[in-house]
């Protein structure tokens, strides 16, 4: 679970301010801004995405993040969760899934059958999703509860947050895209 | 009409075709020879009204001789009588080859095609042999027994943990 112990809301960024006037740097309020409206597209395959719904109703609350509107068209969301098994028939599918969506994206990883395939080491299942495209947070259980779901989502925005905003630009990110086969213009 | 009288009727037309009967868990076998199990099935439906076929799927015994090393297995249901009949066909793996029941019932297209799908078994006549579950690049028949059913590509898995090794250690 959480290792933080108290909730604390988001203020403004802490930067130079006064009356009337704050100084902030550019990376650190499009941070804010996007950490606080993650749009979710739930690729949900199986048990896992049971969990999800569960998460994304009154009593988990995903909303209290900003992520209440779940897009379903990858063109209109930056956060894939890809929840349940994924069948090596549908490692294309999820792949195409990916690329359709517009940077910045992030991926996460919910339960282990996503994670890695799970209980299912089988000639049919992908083990893991990182084999055919980037991870960036993965949801250990099988399946994991909501609050552990909730979890890789605040992690998540953590990495939002701090994301420089040139690194989808970078040399490495090209990279790591480019040893994934998927192709950018 | 019992499941005796289906079986007399069945011999008496097929004679020489047919044989094997036995009963197992309460469901009556036949075996069939693999040029009539058509005409069988067609009889049976036709004349016995048998009218559903519940389902039909193949096996795989790697350790028998050429002749048998593959069966095809038809269960069959007379929804009038309430009775139920299951015929056997063993094929030979050099020619694995057999006719196919989507004339008879539409609903065999589907289960014929898994069946070709898992186990290569081709159907004569069929309209659509295509994989159906698999991935169309697949290359392997996945059910049959010397396929290995785990993913090779997998790296976390420590056999200790999987009760692979004697002391677990
Ligand atoms: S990790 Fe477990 S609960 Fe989640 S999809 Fe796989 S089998 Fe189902």
């Amino acid at each position: 679970m959480s290792t933080k112990d108290t909730i604390t809301l988001d203020g403004i960024p802490q930067q130079a301010q006064g009356q009337g006037y704050f100084l902030t740097s550019l990376d650190e309020l499009v941070g804010m801004g996007r950490k606080n409206s993650l749009w979710p597209l739930p690729f949900a395959t199986s048990c896992c995405g049971i969990e999800f719904m569960a998460t994304m109703a009154a009593h988990y609350d995903l909303a209290q993040f900003g992520s209440e509107r779940m897009s379903f068209s990858p063109r209109q969301a930056d956060m894939l969760l890809v929840m349940g098994t994924i069948a090596k028939k549908m490692g294309p599918i999820l792949r195409q899934v990916y690329t359709q969506m517009a940077e910045p994206k992030w991926v996460i990883a919910v339960g282990a059958c996503a994670t890695s395939g799970g209980i299912f080491d089988s000639y049919s299942v992908l083990q893991g999703i990182d084999k055919i495209l980037p991870v960036d947070v993965y949801v250990p259980g099988c399946p994991p509860r909501p609050e552990q779901i909730l979890e890789g989502i605040d992690k998540l925005r953590d990495l939002v947050h701090n994301e420089p905003l040139r690194r989808r630009n970078s040399p490495e990110y090209q990279q790591l895209l480019k040893s994934y086969g998927i192709d950018i213009k | 009409m019992d499941i005796q009288e289906v079986i007399d009727r069945l011999s008496q037309r097929f004679e020489g075709h047919i044989g094997n009967f036995e009963e197992s868990y309460g469901l009556t076998t036949i075996q069939v020879r693999r040029a009539y199990i058509f005409e069988v099935i067609k009889y049976l439906k036709e004349d016995l009204s048998f009218n559903f076929l519940t389902d039909l799927c193949a096996i795989h015994f790697p350790d028998h001789e050429d002749e048998m090393r593959f069966a095809m297995v038809y269960h069959i249901h007379n929804l009038f009588e309430n009775l139920r009949l299951r015929l056997r066909v063993f094929l030979p793996e050099s020619d694995l080859e057999i006719d196919t029941m989507t004339p008879l019932f539409a609903s065999a297209n589907w289960q014929e095609r898994e069946t070709y799908d898992f186990f290569g078994v081709k159907f004569k006549g069929h309209p659509n042999l295509v994989r159906i579950m698999n991935m169309d690049e697949m290359e392997v028949f996945p059910m049959r027994k010397e396929f290995p059913m785990e993913d090779g590509g997998r790296v976390d898995k420590d056999d200790r943990f999987f009760g692979r090794t004697i002391h677990n250690e």
